[in-house]
């Protein structure tokens, strides 16, 4: 039906679609950006973002505050405006909105498991799991000894259960294992929402099929960097690539056999948008990687408002803000710490 | 001349004359100048802090004191092109009121989740310094956050002792399942167990198990608590799945909701025990308890000493009991002390906060000794306001006053208009469409009478116009009752309109009596002519006395009167019609007199170059003239005369002629599709008159018809709720919309421009809870 979303979109998207572009219009530009690099303490924050559509969220915070107070209201406000959203949305628009939230569920289940290995304290850690990705018996978490009451006790009941089948075995959990039950889960996850987005057609698939198959790349990469010098063999690195995007399945090969990071960037030079993130890091530089990665991908973020009557603008809606989100994270935290020369190490602006 | 001037000032047509004044305050009495401004409510400060311009003093001002002239002689601009909040002088202070109107939110709901009122009247103590009140609000809100703390703490506690009774009461039931339970309970155990049904055996067996004692030998062993209810089915399954069905679930409603300390909502729970056997089954429970948020709480299954329990629990439960409600007392004592004050210190801080935000919109002088400020006032608020400064000065005991004068300004100023209560729902209706530039005329004048006559029009109908009268009295004569509290937003729109609505129905009533209606029955009091359906179209005299429109509507409505008083049968739409598609033909008997204009529109469209060219020559003249005698005044202070940004421009008599010809045709264009707009006056009121025949003849008549008393009276109320709220609300509004419409497209688009803005004074009294 490609080309011909005008005609029966706005039925059940329209609403919605406009919704969520008047609340992308609230997202902090880079002039807000200037202003909070320049404040002294976390009150000249809250005071700037006052002015903001954070304000209602603060407003009523007592004053010596925490970065994450400021964090998990802000986190706060993203949340209601998601389940208003949510609770608006009809087929398939809803399943699409709650797609966007696996992501968290795989990093609180992993949050969770790998705190309750390290003797943590559930409410704390419950504490820091993202609330998008919050799910009925997440607690129970804590009671699984493998992988396979893992899944048997607890995650059958949620969305992530059809992703899990590659990774029941009967071992105990480790942080090896953890970490390579995160990356399986994360590209079964991958796999199953592009199949959704391809399944929906029209420019929801085109332009989402872009935006995944960047994410499916970075996550190609960074599982490659951060396996090097691993006990993690090739084979198995090889099993976490996400069977789509650019670099499949040539680039998965070379990805699969690099041993050091400018052995990455040899592979993915060959690729001309991961050129130019590529160009801007020196040799054996793996830093910067992340922002580089992050600006490209906040950029392609933005490119996906130009096209109406599609649904990646929901994505991309969610994406930016916990952008922006984290950005406000890494100010607060160097005003806190009196770090403002490092301030614009990690910030990437929006607008 | 002497009569122009002896009549009444035309306030309402031009906005008020606006000046652009500089004040230069002395910082110390810079806080006390500002709020008795605030109080006056009559000059709108301009946001001069990130001003680049450099500050040009006038001539005279070095004179006016030796003492300032020492700090002005490198008077110059802090040259910071934009401040965000923060960098402002005054942020620390507005600060500080922000963080106490928090603490004051917080009261305020503190007091609201007590079920307190706030006193409504601010109480009449002496004034407290704002510090003396930030101090004040300080120990408020700790003293209120420990008492919430420890109330918190004791809810808790009593909430644990509650629960625990509870589990030891069901406990009791449970565990000895005596003669009345049996039978229920059986069927329960069955389901939990999921086993063979044979009902006897297994309930026997449980129940020989359960015996006191017994628990050592078979290592059947149970935890017993409370959860919350909505959780109650997930965490059987997970117990049931984690155990491998090895378990028993019981549980049992708890008698009474309990008080949830975090949100203050009453929670239903139940109490549960389960039964399992094995030492690795009870981690696993204990930590499904931990991660459901159940409370476990141990039973002994002794049942003497159970009840030894009981009691024991009993007693510090009427204990913490009371405690409880003296904390509370005490808590609402103070909340009640607060509550007396709140309402005042609200409004203080409100305008603390407001008076400080005015004060980072001046700016500093280079020596920090004064601030500068800029800000429009209307020409007669003048004294006033140079007299509050002066109280302000001599009330502040500061050696330096404070200067007040008049600066010129490229930029237009603000419109204001003084209205009162009759004229404000019209100036809004204006408003809405745009607010007038300054001095531009005001079509709100026209509006008060044009929009009720034109909905009238439409509406004419004098026995709905007496029942739209009878409510718009209503409204005015509890004006001030209204006034004074809030209202819904519909009511608030009847009663802000009050005015509106009754001009708009003492009109209908008018109309209704020329169109000889009354609720659709024709009632003959000027005779038989009912002049609507044609002439209504043609009341045009208030539209703007244009020559094009005079030449056609002016025409026409002189043909109209010329008709009522010969008693031609011409038909004026033939005339008109014809008028522009065979100007030289005979009419015929349409004919009225000779010679219909055919200049209106070459009229329409040559003088007003000629006129345009003359004038502007003249004006180029005369500021020639003018620019030289002022020149001398500004060429030291500001040579390159940001105040007269263009010259003087070319006039370009072909480009002019031009746009007068585009003018013309949008004009003449215009003209005839507004008349046809104007058909929707004539239209409308055929479709109410149409209306509230049909209802009255197809259901009042027609239920009449019967000689049936049933259907008179069913007949009798579906007439008048059609009447109610189809004619009376519905029609209402629609008129109401058309008569809008009518307003702001066809009239005010003729020569209301509408670009300028608003005059918005710096005044207390304007001061709403927004922030609430």
């Amino acid at each position: 039906m490609y080309g011909f979303e005008a005609m029966t979109f706005n039925i059940h998207g329209g609403y919605l679609e406009a919704i969520v572009r008047g609340y992308r219009s609230g997202l902090l530009t880079a002039a807000d950006y200037n202003n909070l690099c320049q404040c002294e303490t976390l009150d000249d924050i809250k005071m700037h973002l006052s002015a903001t559509e954070y304000g209602p969220y603060l407003q009523n915070e007592p004053s010596p505050l925490h970065t994450t107070t400021i964090v998990e209201k802000c986190t706060l406000k993203l949340v209601d405006e998601y389940k208003h959203m949510l609770t608006q949305a009809t087929e398939p628009l809803s399943t699409f909105l709650e797609y966007i939230t696996y992501g968290h569920m795989i990093d609180n289940v992993v949050l969770i498991v790998t705190g309750t290995l390290h003797e943590r304290d559930v409410q704390e850690l419950l504490e820091k799991c993202h609330p998008l990705g919050m799910f009925d018996s997440i607690a129970t978490l804590a009671v699984a000894q493998n992988m396979r009451e893992l899944y048997r006790l607890v995650l059958v009941d949620t969305p992530l259960a059809p992703y899990f089948s590659e990774c029941i075995t009967s071992e105990d959990l480790d942080d090896m294992n953890i970490e390579i039950m995160r990356n399986t889960l994360y590209k079964a996850y991958l796999e199953d929402f592009y199949r959704f987005c391809q399944k929906l057609g029209g420019a929801t698939a085109e332009i989402m099929s872009d935006l995944l198959a960047f994410e499916a790349d970075r996550r190609a990469v960074n599982i490659t960097i951060n396996s090097i010098g691993t006990e993690l063999t090739r084979e198995d690195r090889r099993k976490l690539y996400s069977n789509f995007g650019l670099l499949y399945p040539y680039g998965h090969e070379e990805l699969a056999i690099c041993e050091d990071i400018d052995q990455v960037r040899g592979a993915m030079e060959k690729y001309p948008p991961y050129q130019s993130i590529f160009s801007k890091l020196s040799y054996g530089e793996s830093q910067m990687l992340d922002k580089a990665f992050y600006e490209e991908e906040v950029k392609r973020l933005c490119l996906s408002f130009e096209q109406q009557f599609h649904y990646a603008v929901f994505f991309a809606y969610m994406r930016l803000r916990e952008q922006e989100i984290r950005n406000l994270m890494w100010i607060s935290e160097c005003v806190a710490q009196n770090q403002k020369s490092r301030v614009h190490d990690s910030v990437v602006f929006i607008f | 001349m002497e009569y122009i001037d002896r009549l009444p000032s035309m306030d309402l047509m031009r906005s008020e004359k606006m000046m652009l004044a500089q004040l230069i305050i002395p910082v110390e009495s810079a806080h006390r100048a500002v709020s008795y401004l605030g109080q006056l409510g009559l000059l709108q400060f301009r946001d001069v802090s990130s001003d680049p311009l450099f500050y040009q003093l006038p001539l005279w001002f070095s004179v006016y004191t030796c003492y300032m002239l020492v700090k002005l002689v490198a008077w110059e601009r802090l040259l910071n092109d934009d401040k965000s909040p923060f960098q402002r002088t005054f942020v620390n202070q507005v600060k500080r009121c922000a963080e106490m109107s928090r603490k004051l939110r917080f009261f305020k709901d503190q007091i609201h989740k007590a079920g307190l009122g706030l006193s409504p009247h601010p109480a009449s103590e002496t004034d407290i310094e704002l510090e003396d009140l930030e101090v004040g609000l300080a120990e408020h809100e700790h003293e209120l956050l420990e008492m919430n703390h420890n109330s918190e703490k004791l809810q808790k506690a009593y909430n644990e002792l509650l629960e625990f009774k509870m589990v030891l009461q069901k406990a009791g039931d449970f565990l000895m399942p005596d003669g009345n339970h049996s039978a229920d309970h059986e069927t329960e155990l069955d389901e939990n167990v999921h086993t063979n049904n044979d009902y006897a055996d297994s309930a026997s067996l449980l129940e020989q198990e359960m015996q006191p004692g017994l628990s050592d030998q078979s290592g059947v062993k149970f935890v017993s608590g409370v959860i919350c209810k909505s959780k109650a089915l997930r965490f059987e399954r997970m117990l049931f799945r984690t155990t491998r069905g090895n378990m028993l679930f019981n549980q049992a409603p708890a008698d009474d909701p309990i008080v949830d300390p975090a949100s203050n909502e009453m929670v239903e729970n139940i109490v549960f025990m389960v039964f399992f056997s094995g030492e690795q089954a009870r981690k696993k429970i204990h930590k499904i308890c931990e991660a459901f948020g159940a409370n476990c709480y141990p039973v002994p299954e002794d049942s003497i000493k159970r009840r030894q329990i009981t009691r024991d629990v009993l007693s510090r439960l009427s204990e913490l009991e009371t405690t409880l409600e003296a904390g509370l007392r005490h808590r609402d004592a103070a909340l009640n002390s607060i509550a007396f004050q709140l309402t005042k210190w609200m409004n203080m801080v409100r305008r603390e906060k407001a008076i400080y935000d005015t004060l980072n919109m001046l700016n500093f002088d280079v020596t920090k000794k004064c601030l500068v400020g800029e800000g429009w006032c209307p020409i007669f608020a003048k004294t006033m306001i140079q007299d509050a400064l002066q109280r302000a000065t001599f009330d502040s005991s500061s050696q330096v006053g404070i200067i007040f004068h008049v600066m010129d300004s490229i930029e237009s100023p603000p419109t204001f208009f003084r209205t009162n209560h009759f004229t404000n729902a019209y100036q809004e209706i204006v408003d809405a469409y745009g607010v007038a530039k300054y001095q531009e005329a005001n079509p709100a004048v026209y509006t008060v009478i044009t929009f009720p006559f034109l909905f009238a029009v439409m509406f004419g109908d004098w026995g709905h116009g007496i029942c739209l009268l009878l409510g718009a009295l209503v409204l005015i004569a509890r004006e001030k009752r209204l006034g004074s509290q809030k209202l819904s937003s519909f009511m608030e729109m009847l009663f802000g309109g009050r005015y509106v609505l009754l001009l708009m129905s003492l009109f209908s009533i008018y109309c209704g009596f020329i169109y000889n209606e009354f609720f659709s029955v024709p009632f003959h009091i000027f005779g038989s002519s009912a002049y609507k359906c044609r002439d209504a179209t043609c009341r045009y005299q208030f539209v703007p006395q244009m020559i094009f429109l005079n030449s056609l509507f002016g025409y026409l409505s002189l043909l109209i009167i010329i008709k009522w008083c010969t008693g031609s049968q011409a038909d004026l739409y033939h005339v008109m019609i014809y008028m522009f598609l065979s100007p030289f033909e005979d009419l015929g008997e349409n004919k009225l007199f000779w010679g219909q204009a055919v200049i209106a529109v070459p009229w329409m469209l040559f003088p007003k170059p000629f006129i345009l060219k003359r004038l502007h020559t003249e004006r180029f003249q005369g500021r020639a003239y003018g620019i030289l005698g002022t020149s001398d005044m500004y060429s030291d202070e500001e040579p390159d005369s940001a105040r007269h940004p263009h010259g003087e421009e070319e006039f370009n008599f072909s480009e002019v002629f031009v746009h007068q010809m585009i003018h013309s045709i949008e004009f003449v264009l215009g003209a005839v599709s507004n008349t046809a707009s104007y058909l929707r006056l004539w239209a409308l009121s055929l479709a109410h008159s149409e209306l509230s025949t049909v209802f009255y003849e197809k259901v009042l008549l027609l239920a009449w018809g019967y000689n049936n008393f049933m259907i008179r009276l069913v007949g009798l109320a579906v007439f008048a709720f059609a009447t109610a709220f189809i004619l009376l609300m519905m029609e209402t509004l629609s008129a109401f919309l058309h008569a809008l419409r009518l307003h702001w497209v066809e009239f005010q688009n003729k020569f209301y421009s509408g670009d300028g803005y608003k005059f918005k004074p710096f005044s207390f009294a304007s001061l709403t809870d927004e922030d609430e």
